[in-house]
């Protein structure tokens, strides 16, 4: 916006805040596991138009009926600040914990790749996967499925890896992460 | 809902011969909505019958405890609760059906979420085994609330239900309050199971920060102390906090000497009459509350959340002052602007702790610093921002609010004002004085036009000895106009004060200031006559056409005993002043006087 638009401003609101960078931020989110939570979770991002990269989502403690959920979201720095907020704001969410800010972490997650007929290939692809500590966890005449984990990098790089040799289908879990050392969340 | 299964079934303990345990109450899923209400001591319910909450209008239609208020659509329910809950600091309860029932009260639980207004909307959805069909009046209820309630239950399961109507209403009311919503489908309120009560009930692990952090008090109060331009910024917390808290605010005000300004939504927090009120901040505050605002060293924001109608540009917002922030939200500090010290906790349990402190480390503000700031308040004040052209053919709407003001000191009654929304919201909330809380019902966050006169009726029926008018605007009076046969039905005398300038005169004022004069349909054509409009619902009409007719006119509104519009015919082309534009900042404000100049400017 030049300062004569912005001089020029008829909205009832303010002026958009100026371009920012946009950055990507792991969340973690501690939630009772109720029917609806999940909805009420994504339906703020969905409403709002924020961005969900990914998502995962799963009990962590029985006894007191809690689920864990990790969701990677790019943004400004103020949508995410917003989003956080926002998220906080749910009757359901008791912990709301930006890994980005909050300190180094672990994250990673676990993807399944199919690799069908180029069978030529499949030996080289096998040697490549060793490098990755990837599994096989599928085997056929015509494919094979690998298991890959690692952080979120290092999944899309053995994906990439896999595209000439005859990759067909991919899916991902999407991040799990947790602070590193002795701090919890 | 998990926690309510948890402890869902309570087991007679055969063993022991003493002390036997009440046996369970086995009741049906609506029977167990009126026994749970009247726990949790609800008296009054305002809801529209269909065919997904006939059983519990037949529960209703046997007792005597709940008095149901039948409203003539389910958005004046919505917002007559609002009003009743405003009014008397208790949850409004609604009662509505699926589908059709559910989506007209949705704007009602919208405003509600904005104005953290406690709620309880229960619906009617249809039988279980047809959720999912497209069936008869059904609706994704829950899906359709959940951005706009606090939080929402589909209950599936009669044993669930005591419990869950007890958690909601602890959620409601807990914390930021706000709507909660319970949707019943029909089967589960024919469905029998045991009654928990109130008392067994488990609490939700829902349990907010209200206690403030006391390490946190003593930092601001040593903020407070050592200020030498500072200003108190209130809100509606303060008036959610209950009556009290708005008590004690005013005896710590006063004890600093300090000036204080409040939001829409925080009117009546502290006395108006009182020397050190600087009047309502924001984008129609007043001159010297946006300066003092602007210009202030240490800024206490207690129960405010810097909503964009108050802050302006918020680049430009109190650029040189100390902030400190108390609210009850958590996720509203830091959220607009950046404070220097945050308090999470309710705001009167703050004000009591502050007050305490002060006292108790003989606090005393910088007498000549504070003298040197009130005298440049008085300059701010001398500029008499309020003040507007005057006439005597024909009725300017600042006028009618005056003479209304003089009446109502006059008759000294117990008074409650409701609004529209528009220009007379904001010339109300100028010109109409607020000495206690619970006395000012407005749609704030969400601007809901059609809120003012069921919200009135709400008011009217907490407060059966209270003065009750809806200043209204006569576009948004017809957006709930049917509610006026919910007065007549229950003998309310509410009083509908129109300032009628037949135009949507704030749409008006923006497209005359911002968008060249091109007035795009904000000319009502043909409007209805308002004195044959009330008396076709069976109440009374009057009419103000010049300035002199105007006391009498008001002198007989407030005597009588039946719901009463008064058509005030005011001037179309009053604009109302003062005014931050968008964009701008708190010292960028527009007067009257400066109004011929405002359109150059910006047009
Ligand atoms: C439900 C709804 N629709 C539209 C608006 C936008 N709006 C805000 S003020 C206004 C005009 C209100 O006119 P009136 O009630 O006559 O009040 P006045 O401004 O003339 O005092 C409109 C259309 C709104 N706030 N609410
Ligand atoms: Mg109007």
């Amino acid at each position: 916006m030049t300062e004569q638009e912005k001089k020029e401003n008829k909205s009832v609101y303010g002026d958009a805040p100026e371009d920012e960078t946009i950055e990507s931020h792991t969340l973690a989110i501690i939630v009772d596991n109720e029917p609806g939570v999940l909805a009420r979770v994504i339906g703020l991002f969905s409403g709002r138009g924020y961005n969900i990269e990914s998502l995962t989502v799963a009990e962590i403690d029985h006894e007191k009926n809690l689920s864990r959920i990790t969701v990677v979201s790019t943004g400004t720095p103020q949508v995410i600040d917003q989003i956080k907020h926002q998220l906080g704001r749910l009757v359901p969410v008791h912990k709301v914990v930006d890994l980005t800010v909050s300190g180094p972490h672990v994250s990673s997650e676990v993807a399944l790749i199919k690799i069908v007929r180029e069978k030529d290939k499949h030996d080289a692809a096998i040697e490549k996967a060793k490098a990755f500590d990837a599994e096989i966890v599928d085997v056929t005449d015509e494919s094979l499925i690998f298991e890959v984990t690692g952080d979120a990098q290092t999944v899309t790089n053995f994906i990439n890896i896999m595209k000439p040799m005859g990759l067909t289908n991919v899916t991902r879990t999407g991040i799990v992460a947790l602070m590193r050392g002795p701090k919890t969340i | 809902m998990t926690m309510a299964q948890a402890m869902g079934s309570v087991q007679t303990d055969t063993t022991s011969t003493t002390n036997q345990p009440e046996p369970a109450k086995i009741l049906s899923g609506a029977q167990m909505v009126i026994e749970a209400l009247i726990e949790q001591g609800v008296d009054t319910i305002f809801g529209y019958p269909g065919g997904a909450v006939l059983p519990i209008y037949d529960a209703l239609f046997q007792q005597d405890k709940i008095r149901h208020i039948l409203c003539r659509h389910e958005q004046g329910a919505a917002h007559a609760a609002e009003g009743y809950a405003r009014s008397t600091g208790k949850p409004g309860v609604i009662l509505v059906t699926s589908g059709p029932g559910a989506t007209n009260a949705v704007t009602g639980l919208t405003d509600a979420l904005l104005d953290s207004i406690p709620l309880i909307c229960i619906t009617g959805q249809v039988p279980t085994f047809l959720i999912g069909n497209d069936a008869f009046q059904e609706a994704d209820t829950t899906g359709i609330t959940r951005p706009c309630t606090k939080h929402n239950y589909l209950v599936k399961d009669v044993k669930n239900l005591s419990n869950v109507i007890h958690e909601a209403f602890h959620v409601c009311r807990s914390g930021r309050p706000g709507p909660v919503l319970i949707d019943l489908p029909k089967d589960v309120q024919f469905a029998e199971g045991e009654y928990v009560p109130k008392a067994k009930a488990s609490t939700h692990m829902y349990q907010p920060q209200t206690k403030p952090d006391m390490e946190k008090i003593r930092e601001a109060v040593a903020l407070i102390a050592g200020a030498k331009k500072p200003v108190f910024y209130t809100g509606g917390g303060v008036i959610n906090a209950g009556p009290q808290a708005s008590k004690d605010l005013t005896e710590f005000v006063k004890l600093t000497g300090y000036p204080i300004t409040s939001t829409l939504m925080g009117l009546g927090c502290f006395p108006a009459h009182e020397d050190q009120w600087l009047g309502m901040l924001g984008m129609h505050g007043t001159y010297e509350a946006n300066w003092a605002m602007h210009d202030c060293d240490v800024m206490i924001n207690i129960g405010a959340r810097f909503d964009d109608r108050v802050t302006g540009d918020i680049k430009k917002f109190s650029p040189h002052s100390k902030k400190i922030h108390v609210d009850i939200d958590p996720s509203s500090i830091n959220k607009i602007i950046h404070v220097d010290l945050a308090i999470v906790g309710d705001a009167g349990q703050a004000i009591k702790a502050m007050m305490d402190v002060w006292k108790e480390q003989n606090c005393k503000p910088d007498h000549d610093a504070l003298h040197a700031w009130w005298s440049q308040i008085d300059e701010w004040r001398d500029v008499k921002c309020l003040s507007y052209n005057n006439s005597s053919h024909i009725i300017k709407p600042q006028y009618a609010l005056e003479r209304l003001r003089h009446h109502l000191a006059k008759s000294g009654k117990d008074t409650f004002i409701t609004t529209e929304v528009g220009q007379h919201q904001m010339w109300a909330a100028q010109f109409l004085p607020f000495n206690k809380p619970n006395r000012w019902m407005t749609s704030g966050g969400l601007g809901t036009m059609g809120y003012g006169l069921p919200a009135a009726i709400g008011t009217q029926l907490g407060n059966p000895d209270g003065l009750v008018i809806d200043v209204a605007g006569e576009a948004s009076i017809l957006m709930n106009i049917q509610e006026m046969s919910t007065a007549v039905q229950y003998r309310l005398p509410v009083k509908i004060f129109i300032l009628n300038n037949q135009w949507m005169g704030m749409v008006r004022q923006w497209q005359e200031l911002l968008h060249g004069e091109r007035y795009s349909s904000s000319y009502s054509e043909s409007l209805p006559d308002f004195v044959k409009l009330a008396e076709a619902y069976g109440g009374i009409g009057l009419r103000a056409e010049t300035p002199d007719q105007l006391d009498d006119v008001i002198e007989r509104m407030l005597v009588t005993d039946k719901v009463t519009i008064v058509d005030v015919c005011v001037c179309q082309s009053e604009n109302c002043f003062p005014m931050i534009p968008s964009g701008k900042a708190h010292n960028e404000m527009i007067l009257a006087a400066d109004a011929k100049q405002f359109d150059k400017k910006l047009v």
